[in-house]
């Protein structure tokens, strides 16, 4: 845009340096954020407003914070209570599991956070990591129940938290995603009862709010079984978040059906096979790699969904943490609570959404 | 379930196909396990719940929707109290979801728009800022955030004698954000008929000035004309009728302020919520739309000599909403949706004067039934017009 100022210096030297101006960073700058009028003004206005904002925030969150201190001491300063977190990480991260037994469900999330990780590296993906994750949910289900080898049993009302945030989640996904499959293959068929059936089902869900679903389950679910079948709250809540995840995964992976070319419908039946095998041996391993990534941002959804079990009345992490805000001693810091409990959020959905974001580029090349 | 699609008719002239392995048949089978199962189960869980129903003598029907409500409700479009129906109290929450959704999409559209050419901008500052909040946004829970703006109305705004005042006329404090606004006036009235009128006029002339040009090849400044018919006419009318502009300014009066509009903490932090959250979903569809015009159309449309607002007009942003439009439909859905969220801070939404009627008297299938109904009437109107619209720009391929 600015026209170059060694223009009228005509003679061209070989080792003639460039101007400082056009190298390093003050071209970086130029180029970047000073690139005409509107992008200058537009760069100025930005920095005065975070000039407006990030110093009172950093003077707040870490310079006049209180890190350790009694809820006393917090209220006489003016600096953030990050003091609200450590006095009471307990219950917020487990709820009211019982306290000398915190090991267990803090055992069953690392053993899940490590299979997330393990199944990361997609060099791992083989029949085996079925049986892994099927083991592995099952040795945490023990973990947070109990009752078997000597562990004492827990009664699941007894269950809050983060593990409760990532049982419903996780569980939900893998019971859902079975579900989604012969939900959108119900949707793909050509025979009208079954096709009718899996679109009423699937535009029900997608139609209605979450928290309908929830209710459903907490007031309803109770009348729809005989005379004496009670559920426990939480099997009751995570029926619901498997029935609405499904129908999401469902309207994915028919994405992914449909995207698979009529050739290999046609080759597959072509060498005879039926159509369970079609799908099984052919269709469904292209069109469930085509959807890898929306499936992530499913997985992400279903997560963040969780958090709606707080308006049932589950203690997941929102409500212990709000259960915590209730108490007298430290009403009044919920800025501090809340951003403790998003960044657990943040990291988890960004690390996720991060990954499915390197997936797509590497299945695309 | 083996099916294919090449009928009968191949194989049945040399030998006859055994009865169960006709894929016609075979498919008329499978449909009547399917309908059979989908029945059983719809029967046992009747017959559970009118089993329980009647054990416990909870009686159905819709017959509590005359009942006295006997229940406040903290804002509503139309005059309420609680000496009225539970039907009315229903509708009340009907209109509040509406006005929330409403509000809501409008701002949702334009924040977001914003975001997304933000994130496009060359300016890097920008641009990253843009990305941060997106990238935030996106990945917090819209009820966590729902609860945050929730408390930050309650705990850190001062009370109305401290109130904030940001911008003049503006108050904001713990019982809400109270804003000035125009006395009324019956200029108003003329100034409202007059703009639509106005809106219709310019319906009109963009079909007269679309013929003309397709006959003449001559081009009408139709956005200029436009604009001055819809907005210009009810200048004029405000100012003929005397240019009324007395403020209606809000004022201290004991605890609370008197006067102006007033936002409620409940509804403010719902529209916070709701369209900080979508917006950032709102800015990825409109950036990836915009990513979507490949270069080669501007260069094409300047190259045949557009100018560049002919070239955003007609070339550019009519692709840009195709891939824009339909994404977007179902974000608005999704505010929708989530505005059902307000039951957990107290806005009386519908789903919240649901619960109320659930609680009170009991009737906890035609309650929840009642949600569903009306979400599914609001999606099913999202979908009727995606229908109509994907048909309409639907590309001519030939």
């Amino acid at each position: 845009m600015s026209k170059d100022k060694s223009k009228n210096n005509k003679i061209h030297i070989e080792g003639l340096k460039a101007p400082i101006i056009r190298i390093g960073i003050i071209q970086w700058i130029r180029v970047n954020l000073f690139n005409g009028v509107l992008n200058s003004i537009l760069t100025i206005v930005m920095l005065f407003l975070l000039y407006k904002i990030v110093p009172p925030f950093i003077k707040w969150a870490f310079i006049d914070s209180f890190w350790f201190s009694t809820a006393k001491e917090c209220r006489a300063g003016d600096g953030a209570c990050w003091s609200i977190i450590p006095a009471n990480i307990r219950f917020i991260i487990f709820g009211f599991y019982p306290h000398e037994l915190h090991w267990r469900p803090l055992l069953a999330m690392i053993m899940m956070v490590g299979l997330l990780l393990y199944c990361k590296n997609r060099d791992n993906w083989k029949k085996s990591l079925v049986y892994i994750w099927i083991s592995g949910l099952f040795i945490m289900g023990l973990l947070m129940k109990g009752g078997l080898f000597g562990l004492t049993s827990v009664d699941s009302d007894q269950w809050g938290g983060l593990p409760l945030t990532l049982m419903l989640s996780v569980f939900g996904m893998v019971a859902a995603y079975p579900l989604g499959i012969l939900l959108a293959l119900g949707r793909r068929s050509k025979m009208p009862a079954v096709k009718t059936v899996c679109i009423i089902y699937i535009e029900l869900i997608r139609g209605v709010p979450l928290i309908s679903l929830l209710f459903m389950s907490a007031i309803l679910f109770p009348l729809f079984l005989p005379q004496g079948v009670t559920v426990n709250k939480i099997i009751r809540a995570q029926a619901a978040i498997i029935m609405f995840t499904a129908a999401y995964i469902a309207e994915v992976v028919r994405g992914g059906l449909q995207a698979i070319t009529r050739g290999q419908y046609e080759a597959a039946e072509s060498l005879g096979l039926n159509y369970s095998q079609k799908m099984r041996l052919v269709i469904l391993p292209q069109a469930l790699k085509i959807v890898i990534p929306p499936t992530v941002g499913i997985l992400i959804s279903a997560f963040k969904d969780t958090s709606l079990v707080v308006i049932i009345a589950l203690y997941e992490i929102l409500k212990t943490t709000r259960t915590t805000l209730s108490d007298p001693a430290w009403m009044g810091f919920s800025t501090e609570a809340y951003i403790f409990v998003a960044m657990i959020y943040f990291v988890c959905c960004y690390s996720m959404s991060n990954y499915s974001r390197r997936l797509e580029k590497e299945l695309h090349s | 379930m083996q099916k294919s699609n090449n009928s009968n008719s191949t194989g049945n002239a040399e030998q006859k196909i055994p009865f169960l392995n006709d894929p016609k048949i075979r498919s008329i089978i499978y449909q009547i396990v399917t309908i059979c199962m989908v029945g059983l189960l719809g029967y046992y869980l009747f017959t559970n719940t009118f089993e329980n129903l009647q054990r416990q003598s909870i009686a159905t029907g819709f017959g509590f929707i005359d009942k006295e409500a006997s229940f406040e409700i903290g804002e509503s479009l139309i005059s309420y109290s609680s000496a009225d129906t539970y039907g009315k109290a229903l509708f009340v929450g009907v209109l509040n979801t509406i006005k929330v959704a409403f509000i809501g999409i409008l701002i949702t559209v334009v924040l977001g728009t914003f975001l997304g050419i933000a994130r496009l901008s060359t300016n890097w500052l920008v641009s990253k800022l843009a990305a941060v909040y997106i990238e935030v946004m996106q990945d917090i829970p819209i009820l966590l955030q729902l609860f945050f703006w929730y408390s930050f109305f309650y705990d850190i705004l001062p009370s109305p004698r401290g109130a904030l005042e940001p911008v003049k006329g503006v108050f904001m404090s713990n019982r809400g954000l109270v804003f000035a606004v125009p006395e009324w006036h019956p200029a108003f009235k003329y100034m409202i008929a007059v703009f639509i009128a106005g809106c219709v006029a310019a319906y009109f002339l963009r079909k007269w000035a679309k013929k003309r040009q397709e006959k003449t090849g001559q081009i009408f400044p139709l956005f200029l004309c436009s604009t001055a018919i819809i907005l210009g006419l009810p200048l004029v009318t405000w100012l003929f009728s005397g240019a009324p502009h007395k403020m209606n300014v809000p004022e201290l009066i004991g605890f609370n302020f008197q006067g102006g509009l007033n936002m409620s903490p409940e509804f403010g932090a719902l529209l916070l919520g709701l369209v900080l959250y979508t917006a950032a979903f709102v800015a990825e569809i409109v950036r990836a739309g915009i990513q979507a015009v490949s270069k080669g159309q501007t260069e094409a449309a300047m190259a045949i000599g557009l100018k560049p607002g002919q070239i955003l007009n007609l070339v550019i942003l009519p692709q840009a909403l195709r891939v824009i439009i339909p994404p977007l439909t179902s974000q608005m859905l999704n505010l929708t949706k989530n505005s059902s969220l307000a039951v957990a801070i107290g806005f009386p939404d519908f789903v919240s004067v649901v619960s109320t009627t659930i609680n009170q008297t009991g009737q906890a299938i035609e309650g929840i039934s009642m949600i569903m109904v009306v979400y599914l009437f609001f999606s099913l109107l999202t979908s009727l017009f995606m229908n109509w619209y994907n048909k309409k720009i639907a590309l001519v391929e030939r």
